[in-house]
């Protein structure tokens, strides 16, 4: 017969703690530096430059259209071939940084394309310099803009995380896998894994509720 | 010692593609009924029916999909059933794809006009044949965009069923490269072969859309 058993697996907390914040830490590099990766490849997407234009879109598309598995694969069993070694960790921030960005380069586009060219227009013509013109005119806005689907994407990347548990990060799906070796309670490691992440999903929706609310605090102006 | 990668192995990669196409086909057939069942649940008339499908899709949604593989993998194991990967693999990508296809089709659902139901129910229309005559129709033409792209989605998952053992693209490129030790040019073969199944999708995804109008309304987030 078959029956749970948490009392083994529940008694390792201390490891699951220190993966869930491995897991956090990883999401907010790979978000942060996606979301990096991401404004610069809409700009080249939206470039006059044709050759900017070119690189960005395959970037894209490239990223899109191939499993993010075979992604981390790539680089961190393939690149070796050509020289460029990196350790697990690096290569798994920057192979969840890349695909990111892709989707973020497709996100941050569409609301770059939201803001209309007269405010731009207008800000120059109030004597506006570039940078506060492009921070405050063209950049806030923009994200403002596309903001529920930055942060869908955000909790996406967190999810995508577990995936570089292949590389032996000691993220939570790894490190249940490890815990599950030893224990022999496969069932109950990855329940407990996945009630985290459930856990890991509500927080970050609620830390970008309350992002929304201070960084584009003028959307709710008069509301 | 090792071999070379060859044509012969392009061959077996190409072979364990039409396993990565079967497992994405069984999850969309698997999803779509099952997504269906849950698209009515969402917009049904009594409220515990739409709380389960919101929490199933809330639980779906917020939990890695590898993570639901394995639990797909080691559940069916441990209430007895001895099966093979693909088959777990298979379930858990039907649990996966019903969640986001039910999401989407009630976004579709939702994109048609309450003029069209009231219209349905001046005419006398009971529900089974608003739906069946008058709103279906309409919203497959808003479904079918989305529901192509994420079709795309499901195909680059299936590169996960790779971890519980299954014998797909990825996995024979793993072979492969090991075989071989060259994973260079086995991995950038396997992502070309993904990249050719995917972007035809995406860009079957993109037509659809702009024939039907949509104008990116109620695109999957992908």
């Amino acid at each position: 017969m078959f029956y749970f058993d948490f009392s083994g697996t529940l008694a390792r907390w201390p490891e699951f703690v220190h993966a869930g914040l491995y897991t956090i830490l990883l999401s907010a590099a790979a978000m942060l530096l996606g979301l990096v990766i991401g404004i610069v490849g809409a700009f080249a997407r939206l470039s006059s430059i044709k050759p900017a234009r070119f690189i960005a879109g395959s970037y894209v598309e490239i990223i899109r259209n191939t499993p993010f598995l075979v992604q981390i694969y790539i680089v961190y069993f393939g690149l070796p071939a050509v020289g460029i070694r990196l350790d697990a960790l690096t290569a798994g921030i920057l192979s969840l940084s890349l695909y990111a960005g892709a989707y973020i380069t497709e996100i941050a586009r569409a609301g770059i394309e939201t803001v209309d060219k007269g405010q731009v227009e207008a800000a120059r013509a109030l004597g506006l310099s570039p940078y506060l013109t492009f921070r405050h005119v063209i950049l806030k806005p923009a994200m403002a803009a596309v903001y529920p689907a930055l942060t869908s994407q955000f909790i996406l990347v967190m999810l995508a995380t577990s995936v570089v548990s292949v590389i032996s990060i000691p993220e939570l799906t790894g490190v249940a896998n490890d815990i599950q070796g030893l224990t022999f309670r496969s069932l109950e490691a990855f329940l407990i894994v996945a009630v985290i992440y459930l856990g890991l999903t509500a927080a970050f929706k609620g830390l970008f509720t309350v992002f929304d609310r201070t960084l584009f605090a003028f959307k709710y102006v008069g509301r | 010692m090792f071999q070379t990668f060859s044509f012969n192995h392009v061959l077996f990669l190409a072979q364990a593609g039409l396993w990565t196409l079967l497992l994405s086909f069984m999850a969309l057939f698997g999803g779509a009924i099952f997504g269906a069942l849950i698209m009515l649940a969402r917009i049904s008339l009594y409220a515990p029916l739409r709380f389960i499908a919101k929490a199933y899709i809330y639980v779906i949604q917020g939990t890695p999909l590898l993570v639901l593989l394995f639990i797909a993998y080691f559940g069916l194991a441990f209430a007895g059933y001895d099966v093979p990967a693909l088959v777990a693999a298979g379930f858990a990508f039907t649990l996966y794809a019903a969640a986001f296809l039910g999401e989407i089709w009630r976004g579709s659902i939702e994109a048609i006009g309450k003029g069209q139901w009231e219209g349905a129910a001046a005419i006398g229309l009971n529900w089974p044949k608003t739906m069946r005559f008058v709103i279906v129709p309409q919203a497959v033409r808003v479904a079918i965009p989305p529901t192509v792209g994420f079709f795309v989605q499901l195909v680059k998952n299936t590169a996960l069923a790779s971890i519980i053992g299954f014998v797909e693209l990825t996995r024979a490129g793993q072979i492969v490269a090991n075989a071989t030790y060259q994973p260079l040019s086995v991995y950038l073969t396997v992502a070309a072969m993904y990249f050719v199944l995917c972007s035809c999708l995406s860009f079957a995804s993109r037509r659809l859309d702009e024939k039907f109008h949509n104008n990116g309304v109620h695109q999957p987030i992908t």
